[in-house]
């Protein structure tokens, strides 16, 4: 009530409002950040590179590698079955109530993930999964073929369950956005359906299919809980790494494990600086 | 032939992820009901029942849910609220810093809060610390739902009006401009639900038993109540995703990140 007789000054006013959002993510996210940076850099005397040039070694190096060759294809996979998927399921005739099946079922498949997910892929195609057990006996050895579903592809398979829902939801809207008109248009012209695509369609969604590509490879690189409860290390990935260096399971330190999540944040970065590009380029083609 | 492909293969398409999404689902609903042998009941439920360790754990994420909307209110809806009342210059600034937690991955700030903050140990200690992260992970989805809520309302004409009857500022928030937003706030709700519901990082490395804490502890022990807790999970995403599409946010309410 005290700020009501300052309306005049809408200064004061503005940080008693703003202020609390403001100090809270400088308190909680900003400095927590810093932090990790003042103690990738800092050693037992003053400022070293130590830490940080320690990243490009060994163990980290595979981990970085796993994290963003995992990241890349749980992204390509997602992109590519889920914008077909989304295509189809916006065809003209396609059945209104597969159309909102899809689409409800997307909002829960995207944000059902972490541990949980870890499970159903296990009790389906682990080692003793329902499948796995159901086609050995009818004579398809899935592990003895070289499956496993603690590898990297195995990972793939169980990220694609969180990331096709996912491409589904923002990819929808950009395929809406395609005018019928154009089709036409191309068709009237003597395009053919390829004609369309390849020199119509796919261009103006390339900057859409760019920004959802980047937004999978972000959303697959921050993933710790679905890796961790399905590998338990089996596969070397940074945010694996970070959590075994704070609980001291392994012997590294803390200023290693700083120096690992300052190279997770320096990626998500680089990611969301190009989602922010790509989606620049996106508002050229919206409705106008 | 090329007519007959063309109709085939969306099908089979949409058919093969048809049975990509609904394997698993089934699988481990076969698989929470099986007791050793040839042998299929409820005992993994029963036994689930019996553990009050696991209503303690799911009773703690609720209440964690419940004060990470609360915190998460009061500090973004004064905020919001002034960004759309006074200042619209600043959303850009806003907009920017709603999107950080995106850049910042669950592992990383946890490392580095645990590096700053070591005490005290009546907040540190207790689970109720969670709150100041999941309060972040919500941020990006509070924000937006809160602003799109607030764009289309008449702030202005609300301001003078309550502010003429005398109320004050916190009157004008908490009795006029909140109780209008009630569409936006389920979303935004609900969302927070499904991510503090699920969220496993910060709890495991922070060593508090959570709901998803305790799934992954009792899956050391016992597949079958894994895959039974595993159903209970999806049954609560479901439900707060079906109160999402309900309350009309539609579907592009998605976390990322969040609980993976």
């Amino acid at each position: 009530m005290r700020f009501r007789f300052k309306t005049g000054e809408g200064g004061g006013l503005t940080l008693a409002f703003v202020g609390p959002l403001v100090v809270y993510v400088i308190a909680f996210l900003v400095l927590p950040t810093l932090m990790l940076l003042a103690e990738a850099f800092s050693g037992k005397r003053g400022l070293t590179l130590k830490y940080v040039a320690a990243l490009g070694q060994g163990q980290t190096v595979v981990a970085f590698r796993n994290s963003i060759v995992l990241s890349a294809l749980a992204a390509l996979v997602g992109v590519i079955a889920g914008g077909i998927a989304a295509y189809l399921v916006l065809r003209p005739g396609m059945k209104r109530g597969v159309r909102s099946l899809v689409t409800s079922f997307s909002a829960v498949a995207a944000n059902f993930a972490g541990v949980p997910l870890a499970f159903a892929f296990i009790a389906t195609l682990g080692s003793l999964g329902i499948i796995t057990v159901w086609l050995k006996s009818a004579g398809v050895d899935l592990y003895g073929m070289g499956f496993s579903l603690y590898s990297l592809p195995g990972l793939v398979l169980v990220y694609a369950y969180f990331q096709i829902p996912l491409m589904i939801i923002v990819f929808t809207p950009a395929l809406e956005a395609l005018r019928r008109e154009w089709r036409e248009a191309a068709e009237n012209l003597g395009a053919s359906a390829f004609d369309y695509w390849r020199h119509v369609g796919l261009p103006i969604l390339l900057p859409s299919l760019l920004s959802a590509f980047i937004l999978l490879f972000g959303n697959a690189f921050s993933a710790y809980a679905t890796p961790y409860a399905l590998t338990s290390g089996i596969v070397a990935l940074v945010p694996v790494e970070i959590s075994n260096v704070l609980s001291g399971n392994v012997m590294i330190s803390q200023q290693t494990g700083a120096a690992l999540a300052l190279g997770m944040i320096v990626v998500m970065v680089a990611v969301m600086g190009l989602y922010a590009l790509a989606a620049r380029r996106i508002g050229r083609w919206g409705r106008r | 032939m090329k007519g007959a492909l063309g109709r085939l293969l969306p099908e089979a398409w949409l058919g093969l992820l048809g049975l990509y999404f609904i394997v698993p689902l089934l699988a481990t609903g076969a698989f929470s009901l099986w007791e050793g042998g040839s042998r299929y009941g409820f005992a993994a439920y029963v036994a689930l029942f019996h553990q009050p360790k696991l209503w303690q754990s799911l009773f703690l994420s609720v209440r964690l849910a419940v004060e990470t909307i609360l915190l998460g209110l009061v500090v973004l809806v004064p905020a919001v609220f002034w960004l759309n009342l006074r200042v619209p210059r600043l959303r850009p600034v806003f907009d920017f810093i709603s999107v950080l937690p995106f850049v910042v991955p669950p592992i990383a700030l946890v490392a580095g809060m645990t590096a700053l903050y070591t005490g005290p140990d009546w907040l540190v200690g207790t689970p109720n610390y969670l709150v100041i992260p999941y309060v972040i992970l919500a941020l990006p989805y509070t924000y937006r739902a809160l602003d799109l809520g607030m764009r289309v309302l008449d702030l202005r004409t609300m301001t003078e009006a309550s502010q003429s009857l005398g109320a004050g500022w916190g009157t004008l928030i908490f009795r006029v401009v909140v109780p209008n937003l009630t569409t936006a706030l389920v979303g935004a709700a609900l969302l927070t639900i499904a991510i503090v519901m699920g969220e496993f990082t910060f709890a495991n490395i922070l060593l508090f038993n959570t709901f998803a804490v305790y799934i992954n502890y009792i899956g050391q022990t016992s597949a079958t109540q894994a895959s039974a807790l595993t159903l209970l999970s999806f049954l609560i995403t479901w439900l707060a995703m079906l109160g999402v599409l309900v309350s009309g946010r539609g579907g592009r309410s998605v976390q990322i990140g969040g609980a993976r």
